[in-house]
């Protein structure tokens, strides 16, 4: 039989048992759509964080107090109590030629209020450089005063929700908010959307670090924002940053530096292995579609017993049989990969218009191991009814014994 | 042109051995007109199925042009049947989903013909057999006696030189029987040796030579004038 023929033949007689037919491809549809879907939200995920990060800054390392040891071992039979993170300890790191700039932060609830209009919020404090460091762009007004960092200033820069929630249409800048009964004045507003991970600056008010420690009553530091000058400064700015408070605190190495970029990757690796695991999970769907087709082509297989034995009564061999049989179970296979394919893209069509934000796209290999796999499925599980159809004896088979 | 010698078909039914061919001897010529009657189970259909190469002698030796069937492999079977023979069913035998044309065309669909030469064939036998307005038709558009024609047309599309029917008539009233024999014998006329299996009396005695079986065994083989 010619190829042509061949593909012909088997798609009259897949249109000949509609009903069967259209099961199957319902069932290879999907299998092959979920994992497409399932894949692309996956991947979705992952380009999300990635994107994410990389608005958090480009060289950054992230110091904080305390020592996360990960290589395990007895605990210490002193009280491991971290000494504090200092703004000495801050400044000091300034020293290190490839750090560009530090950004100390302290963090606190706090009550502002203006007028009669009060709200609980995150009241961070820091210099001038967090802006930068953390791509801050303003609304309206200034950033914090290029001040020492030591000095207090009765400033404060309000995140976009908080100005709306406080002011509603008035003017903020130039008017005096009350935090925790201190009286600070309105230098700038964020910019609408200046939104990061894990923190989001809407409803935060940004004052000077000395000010936040004077309102919180602690000299001590949450965080210490570290932007290295190059890419390849990170080792060098995170090793001497090390050994800077290391010398500060007796010698004792008590402080955690994350980088981004060891960040970025773990995220990465989990949202990639997570994207591979609803993608096999999804992918044993396809498995049952194989094992259905196995049992629609028996089916077929013991319906079709007299024209199997007419076929080999024209002349038809075991192995051309074989090949009839084969290329209808492939065929139904990858008809029901491509309508698999086509709700996928749908569906994804679909989820881009309901959250446009998400950036869903399937990855590649997705539809292509999809189609692979069902193809393969569809191979694998039409064999053994065709090879029952081609051992068929003729004789027997025409005459119904 | 065919030469059958000492054919032995056996089936075993539990621990009962049936002999559905015993000893069965026998030569056909090229244009034979051959009819096999005999009671029901006296192994017509068996010989038949051998001679058209479906069933496997248990021993015995099977010579179509020249060539022992006997040690082929599958594969050479299945070709000698496609280029050679044709066979007629009583029940037909057409696939309920295709067109009578495309009934036709499933032979040399097979054989690996090109489309452009099957069509040309398809065309040329069913004109031949009066069933051109017919050639869209389903199987079960169709009357009985025009099933059997597209089925007959089906046989003999790849120019077979042995037309094997059993029972052609047997599913059919007798007058579109009628037309099925003389439809036959017109293509026997043009050259095409032919065996009808038949339980018909008359019609059995239309051939010139008669076979006639009891038991797997051939009782007698005559020749006869064409009447
Ligand atoms: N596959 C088989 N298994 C067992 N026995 C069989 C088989 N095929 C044929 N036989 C036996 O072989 C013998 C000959 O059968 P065959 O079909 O050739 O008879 P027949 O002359 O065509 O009969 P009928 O006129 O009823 O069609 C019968 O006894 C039958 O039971
Ligand atoms: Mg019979």
């Amino acid at each position: 039989m010619r190829a042509p023929d061949l593909l012909q033949f088997a798609a009259q007689s897949l249109a000949g048992a509609r009903k069967r037919t259209l099961m199957m491809l319902l069932a290879m549809s999907i299998g092959v759509a979920s994992v497409v879907l399932l894949t692309a939200l996956g991947e979705g995920a992952r380009r999300y964080v990635v994107g994410e990060f990389a608005s958090l800054g480009t060289h950054l390392l992230i110091m904080l107090p305390g020592r996360t040891e990960t290589t395990g071992g007895a605990p210490p039979l002193f009280g491991e109590t971290p000494r504090d993170l200092t703004l000495d300890d801050a400044t000091s790191l300034l020293r290190e030629r490839s750090i560009r700039r530090i950004a100390p932060l302290t963090v606190g609830n706090a009550p502002v209020s203006f007028g009669s209009r009060e709200r609980e919020v995150t009241v961070l404090g820091s210099t001038r450089d967090l802006f930068p460091i953390r791509h801050l762009t303003l609304g309206s007004g200034q950033p914090l005063p290029d001040i020492d960092p030591q000095r207090a200033a009765n400033v404060a820069v309000l995140g976009p929700g908080l100005r709306k929630e406080l002011f509603g249409g008035q003017r903020a800048l130039g008017q005096w908010v009350r935090i925790n009964d201190r009286r600070f004045r309105v230098i700038g507003v964020i910019a609408e959307g200046g939104e990061s991970l894990g923190q989001n600056l809407d409803d935060m008010v940004v004052i000077p670090v000395a000010s936040a420690q004077a309102l919180f009553n602690s000299p001590s530091l949450f965080r210490v924002l570290i932007e290295a000058r190059s890419k390849e400064d990170i080792e060098p700015a995170k090793r001497a940053a090390r050994e800077i408070i290391r010398q500060r605190h007796d010698g004792e190495d008590d402080v955690t530096l994350i980088s981004q970029d060891a960040l970025l990757s773990t995220f990465d690796k989990i949202l990639r292995a997570l994207t591979y695991t609803v993608g096999g999970i999804a992918a044993i769907s396809l498995a049952v579609a194989g094992i259905l087709i196995m049992n629609v082509m028996l089916v077929a297989v013991s319906q079709r017993v007299a024209e199997i034995g007419l076929m080999k009564a024209l002349g038809a061999a075991r192995g051309e049989v074989l090949r009839i049989f084969l290329v209808e179970a492939v065929m139904l296979a990858a008809s029901g990969a491509v309508i698999g394919l086509a709700v996928a893209a749908l569906g994804i069509v679909g989820l881009r218009h309901v959250f446009p934000a998400f950036p869903l796209t399937p990855p590649l290999w997705a539809p292509l191991a999809a189609v692979g796999v069902a193809v393969v499925a569809g191979l694998v599980f039409g064999v053994l009814p065709a090879r029952r159809a081609a051992r068929l004896d003729p004789v027997k088979a025409l005459t119904g014994r | 042109m065919i030469v059958l010698d000492a054919i032995e078909r056996d089936f075993t039914v539990g621990d009962e051995v049936v002999h559905a061919l015993d000893q069965v001897s026998l030569e056909l010529a090229a244009g034979d007109y051959v009819s096999v009657m005999g009671p029901s189970g006296s192994g017509k259909s068996t010989l038949l199925n051998v001679l058209g190469l479906l069933d496997r002698p248990n021993s015995g030796s099977y010579r179509l042009e020249g060539v022992e069937t006997t040690t082929l492999n599958e594969e050479k079977r299945a070709a000698l049947r496609r280029e050679h023979i044709g066979f007629v069913f009583q029940a037909f035998h057409l696939v309920p989903r295709l067109t009578a044309a495309d009934n036709v065309a499933l032979p040399m669909l097979l054989g690996g013909i090109a489309p452009k030469e099957r069509e040309r064939r398809v065309a040329e036998v069913l004109e031949s057999l009066g069933l051109s307005d017919r050639a869209r038709h389903r199987p079960d558009q169709l009357s009985g006696g025009q099933r059997q024609r597209v089925a007959i047309a089906r046989a003999i599309v790849m120019r077979p030189a042995l037309l094997l029917a059993d029972e052609p008539t047997g599913n059919l009233d007798q007058h579109s029987g009628g037309e099925v024999i003389d439809l036959i014998e017109e293509l026997n006329a043009g050259g095409i040796t032919l065996v009808v299996v038949t339980h018909d009396q008359a019609i059995g005695q239309r051939a010139t030579r008669r076979i006639r079986m009891v038991d797997g065994r051939v009782d007698s083989d005559t020749r006869h004038a064409r009447t």
